[in-house]
């Protein structure tokens, strides 16, 4: 298996079919795109049936020497942590193909293209060992995702594009002073897993901290920096929202896992109460914004910033629940709103609007269409027995161990998603369609089989994971132990210890407390 | 096992109807009753096994591990399990039935049968659990059940206005309910109800720094802590003050799911968690002292509302809110056993009373307005008669199953000292007014004059046999629940907390009974009075007691505080969050930011004219520049 290059394979085979598409009529360019895009995800699907969940190693490595001088390596593998991430995106990415076959009818090639490069190089920013590879396909994402929205999206699209494009790159500057900092200090290596293992003086680690954190913050993206996602996700055609929303939103939070908290443990820990504050606040304004829209897809975009809000919030709780439950929650958020913005996608092709009042009462012409919707809403706001459910409430646990006070601010969303997303709800899909404003001319065919294909699947999941969310927790254990065990003596008090009697229970948790105050 | 199909088989109701409902259309019955009675059967052999000493647990399947948190998932029935499956499998298997004549014709009839079938499987996960997450998981499905079906009429605004406004206050209570789980979780590091309630004695000094991790000191003890927080829970599941104003517009839905939901099975799930966590209640006396204040509170507000109400749905609505306040009063006072006592009573009566109403409704053409009605009592008389025994049930009178359960609490709070006897009185007005308000309903709507619409008045007739019979089954046992011993068979499993319950005075019983039951009789004197001797009195006394009249009317205007100090706010807050932070500063910095650079780079522009005199201009002033500063410093 290990001479065997499956994951350059996995991640290579969407740019070689996107090479191809130069060659094929623009008819056929959708199904090759299908056909590379399923092909790929059921390349990656043997990850998932031989990744060894007993252990934290990096699994499916691969390593060639790409430059001598400095030493950068081709070097790919994954664990715990990137293999959910991996999934998600080959598993997504035949829906993004799927969703654009009728709404994307200009350039159909080197739009399918676009998409095919985006998935190569969002694969291989989650499979990347070296820093140079990764920051490589790190900004590689950049340009494609530039042209899905510059190219096929809404009427502001240049500015959402731009505005996108400078944001991201903002903190990618600051990524790549950070990561040649980090070859000098650290030993003279790019290699990840070297570098996680490195010391760095705190004064060090305090600036790459915040060097990184302008990165990842502002892909998750993190208050206050998540206004290109309004934008980008309203100017951006379907596929491009999905992607946006379910990957690379992951990005930021994956960047988190691998680089900051392994590498830089004392700044992690020091600074912590700023980043659950900012997630807390993420998670409270996110949710207030959602209110406040008229738009389905600035809603579902303001709901994610509340959503991804619970990711860094689980994150930085520092413990075993947190950290899975924020991986848990990065995945079933690119399931739960990537199925979202489809549908949205959906109602867009028939009445040409976004706006919740343009599209109002559905149930009745669309029966169909209105039960998935529905779902996903109740996924979105973590009904039990779904997905979300499941990935909220370790997160909420792991912070309610760190602190209970913020774990009941937090859960405040909880209240606040059900207030926005059931009003979206109640106004898209129940109510009764108005015949005023052009309503009564539009036709409104309930789903084709084509949608309920692209559909379909993500139901399944959710309620896979939302019944039986063990068989997706157990890859992770080994490794999220290993990233605890990564970080010092220091935040080895953070993480959840057992505890035996009500005494240890009190001393572990004066022992916690990070502000020395103690009667 | 073969219990496991007790929730299983309207679980398979709800898939088969949920994929092949568009297909299976108005035969849908044909599916979920056979489902529904055949769970009532196993529920009958259960029970019969549990009073012969068995308890059955079921473990199911590990849901989640993660560290050192494993939840484990698995079903139980013991004695209070017992009585709510019969509970539910009854009120369900005869709504089922009754659904088939209210809902004939509709068509969302397969949905609404796949809905109450998926309800009927929640109510049943939920009082079959053995652990925390899976109570709260059923908690939030019922919720869910309860929302979709709320909003069944979905092209109704009012309907979904209603839908929505009950599950966004339900999740308020269920916001404390999940960090009452989550902090016992954090303090007994599992959520299985035996180990908890095992090791909760140890519990009784451990407290929680509620200010951690922010230095500071607030400590609070951590049982009391976990029960008021779970009970926050319960306060909006069993509609209680404050977050009771979701149950009357819950009245928007079907009234079938009325009778189901809103009356028998999913708002008691507040009172019965109370009850099954009660080794919990019993060690923090705060918390029971909180829950039977909020229980006596909405005991009266219930009924102060219900007296002037005129939607008929909604007077059985606040009947029902005031009932729960009872059940919930007595359980905080340490008498689970009359508290589920009534539940149970209530069940039947209540269940009876809403499917009366639906009976009504019905053959008026949908018409729920109480001034609209009147003289039906010849018209209808099977529902006239079980209507009648519903409201003696529900008033209090002796001999019926409502009396003896509305007793037992009454009496049991007088022996629970002073806070007891204060609400126990209050329980006895209260009785009288639940009197007068039944009865008022019975007389407006049965009695007098017909102010029946007249294009409806000739062809009002009695629903079908389906409709009928469970009105007939439900009024038998509205009488007969006083007679089968439930208080005896639950109360080995409810025990009261230490040094409470069990030592009635002799003397002061018999005096409660009888003065219980001479306020009831008087409640339906003044009813009579009012409503059928003299027909203008009510109108005058309303005229004359205004204030009174219009706090009561207006439902003490909790509604209208609400929308002003909740709704409204949050929607302004974040339409202003919007406009000033998000769009005014954050993105105005960004999009600054981006014309501060363009600014800049068009001002280097000009200075890179091509000129050669510019440059030379340029490096002289730099010179002088330099040289100023060097011979300055």
């Amino acid at each position: 298996m290990s001479s065997f290059p499956l994951l350059t394979i996995i991640i290579f085979l969407p740019l070689v079919g996107a090479a191809a598409l130069f060659f094929v009529k623009e008819q056929q360019a959708r199904w090759v795109a299908l056909g590379v895009t399923l092909a790929d995800f059921a390349l990656s699907l043997p990850l998932w049936f031989w990744f060894d969940s007993t252990t934290a190693q990096m699994q499916f490595t691969e390593r060639a020497s790409w430059i001598t001088s400095p030493a950068i390596n081709y070097a790919l593998g994954l664990d715990g942590i990137s293999l959910p991430m991996v999934l998600l995106t080959t598993f997504l990415t035949p829906f993004c193909v799927g969703i654009s076959w009728r709404a994307i009818e200009s350039r159909v090639p080197l739009f399918m293209a676009s998409l095919l490069i985006m998935e190569t190089a969002m694969l291989g920013v989650f499979a990347a060992l070296d820093f140079v590879l990764f920051y490589v396909f790190w900004e590689a994402m950049l340009i494609p995702m530039y042209l899905l929205i510059g190219v096929w999206g809404g009427p502001n699209r240049v500015y959402a594009a731009v505005k996108f494009f400078l944001y991201t790159l903002v903190g990618s500057v600051l990524l790549l002073a950070a990561i040649i900092v980090l070859f000098f200090k650290g030993g003279h290596t790019f290699d990840i897993l070297l570098l996680g293992k490195g010391e760095f003086t705190p004064a060090l680690q305090s600036w790459l901290f915040w060097a990184f954190f302008a990165a990842f913050a502002v892909k998750v993206p993190m208050f206050p920096f998540h206004t290109w996602l309004p934008d980008a996700h309203v100017e951006a055609p379907t596929a491009g929202s999905v992607i946006l929303a379910s990957v690379l939103l992951k990005m930021g939070a994956y960047g988190f896992l691998r680089f900051t908290l392994p590498m830089l443990p004392d700044a992690t820990v020091a600074f912590t109460p700023i980043i659950i504050a900012l997630s807390v606040i993420a998670i409270l304004y996110g949710a207030y914004m959602a209110l406040a829209q008229a738009d389905l897809k600035k809603l579902i975009a303001y709901s994610s910033v509340s959503h991804m809000g619970f990711v860094t919030l689980g994150i930085f709780a520092l413990n075993t629940q947190g950290i899975e439950g924020a991986i848990l929650q990065m995945v079933n958020h690119g399931i739960t709103t990537g199925a979202l913005f489809l549908c949205v996608g959906i109602i867009y092709e028939r009445t040409h609007s976004r706006l919740i009042s343009d599209n109002c009462g559905l149930t009745g012409p669309m029966p169909r269409y209105a039960t998935f919707l529905v779902v996903f809403s109740l996924s979105s706001i973590g009904l039990p027995g779904t997905n979300s459910f499941v990935g909220e409430f370790l997160v909420l646990a792991g912070t309610f161990f760190w602190s209970k006070p913020v774990a009941a601010l937090a859960s405040l969303g909880i209240i606040l998603a059900a207030a926005y997303m059931l009003w979206m709800v109640q106004r898209v899909a129940f109510g009764q369609r108005s015949e005023q404003a052009g309503h009564g001319t539009i036709r409104l065919p309930d789903l084709n089989l084509r949608e309920m294909a692209l559909l379909a699947p993500l139901l399944v999941l959710v309620f896979w994971i939302g019944l039986v969310p063990n068989q997706v927790l157990t890859p992770m254990h080994a490794s999220v132990a290993n990233l605890l065990d990564q970080l010092d003596q220091q935040e080895a008090a953070f993480a959840r210890t057992p505890r035996a009697t009500p005494d240890a229970v009190a001393s572990i948790t004066d022992h916690v407390s990070p502000v020395t105050h103690q009667p | 096992m073969e219990y496991a199909l007790i929730p299983l088989l309207p679980f398979a109701a709800f898939l088969i109807l949920g994929l092949f409902g568009h297909w299976i259309k108005d035969r849908a019955h044909f599916v979920a009753v056979p489902a529904v009675v055949t769970s009532f059967l196993l529920s009958m052999l259960a029970f019969l096994d549990v009073a012969g000493g068995r308890q059955t647990t079921m473990p199911l399947y590990t849901w989640l591990q993660s560290g050192d948190v494993t939840i484990a998932l698995g079903l139980s029935i013991d004695r209070l399990t017992a009585v709510m499956l019969l509970l539910v499998t009854t009120v369900s298997s005869l709504v089922h039935v009754y659904t088939i004549g209210y809902m004939q014709g509709e068509k969302g009839y397969a949905r609404f049968f796949a809905y109450i079938a998926l309800f009927t499987f929640s109510m049943l996960m939920l009082v079959m659990a053995d652990n925390f997450l899976q109570l709260f998981v059923f908690w939030e499905a019922v919720g869910l059940c309860s929302y979709l079906l709320i909003g069944h009429w979905y092209e109704r605004q009012s309907a979904c206005n209603a839908a929505t406004k009950a599950f966004v206050v339900n999740r308020v209570g269920d916001f404390g309910f999940l960090l009452g789980l989550l902090l016992v979780l954090d303090s007994f590091g599992t959520l299985d109800y035996h180990q908890v309630f095992a090791q909760a004695s140890a519990y009784t000094s451990d407290t929680v720094n509620l200010l951690r991790p922010f230095g500071g000191e607030w400590r609070v003890s951590t049982l009391t802590l976990i029960c008021l927080l779970l009970f926050v829970g319960a306060i909006g599941k069993s509609a209680q003050v404050p977050l009771h104003v979701w149950l009357p517009d819950a009245m928007e839905g079907p009234t079938p799911i009325s009778a189901l939901i809103h009356a028998a099975t999913m708002v008691t799930a507040g009172v019965f968690m109370v009850a099954r966590l009660s080794p919990l209640y019993n060690l923090s006396p705060v918390a029971m002292n909180v829950v039977a204040v909020v229980g006596g509170l909405t005991m009266v507000l219930g009924a102060t509302i219900a007296l002037t109400q005129y939607d008929i749905k909604r007077v059985v609505a606040y009947s029902t809110v005031s009932q729960l306040g009872y059940m919930v009063m007595a359980c905080g006072l340490g008498a689970y056993t009359a508290g589920m006592y009534h539940l149970l009573t209530h069940g039947a009566f209540k269940a009876l009373l809403f499917l009366g109403c639906g009976s009504v409704i019905i053959a008026l053409h949908h018409e729920q307005d109480m001034r609209h009605m009147g003289g039906l009592k010849d018209k209808l008389p099977i529902t006239y008669w079980t209507f009648v025994i519903g409201s003696l049930a529900l008033a209090g009178f002796p001999l019926t199953s409502g009396f003896f359960s509305k007793d037992d609490i009454l009496v049991s709070a007088w022996s629970a000292g002073a806070l007891g006897k204060t609400l126990a009185v209050a329980g006895l007005l209260t009785a009288g007014l639940t009197a007068f308000y039944s009865f008022r309903l019975v007389f407006v709507t049965f009695w007098g004059p017909s102010h029946v619409d007249p294009h409806h008045a000739g062809h009002v007739h009695e629903p079908s046999k389906t409709m009928t019979v469970p009105l007939i089954i439900l009024a038998v046992l509205a009488v007969l629940a006083g007679y089968l011993g439930i208080p005896q068979f639950l109360a080995p499993a409810l025990p009261g907390p230490e040094g409470t319950g069990g030592h009635h005075e002799g003397g002061a019983a018999a005096g409660i009974m009888i003065v219980a039951t001479l306020l009831g009789l008087s409640g339906i004197a003044a009813a009579y009075v009012m409503y059928v001797k003299l027909p203008g009195l009510a109108e005058s006394l309303a005229n004359q007691w205004q204030g009174a009249y219009r706090l009561s009317f207006n439902k003490w205007f909790v509604d209208e505080a609400y929308d002003r100090a909740f709704v409204k706010p949050t929607f302004h807050l974040a339409d202003r969050l919007w406009q000033r932070v998000d769009v005014g500063i954050i993105d105005a910095a960004v999009n600054g930011t981006a014309r501060g650079v363009a600014w800049f780079g068009w001002i280097l522009r000009l200075i890179q004219s091509g000129q050669t005199q510019h440059y030379a201009l340029g490096m002289i002033l730099g010179a002088v520049l330099i040289l100023t500063v060097y011979l300055l410093t």
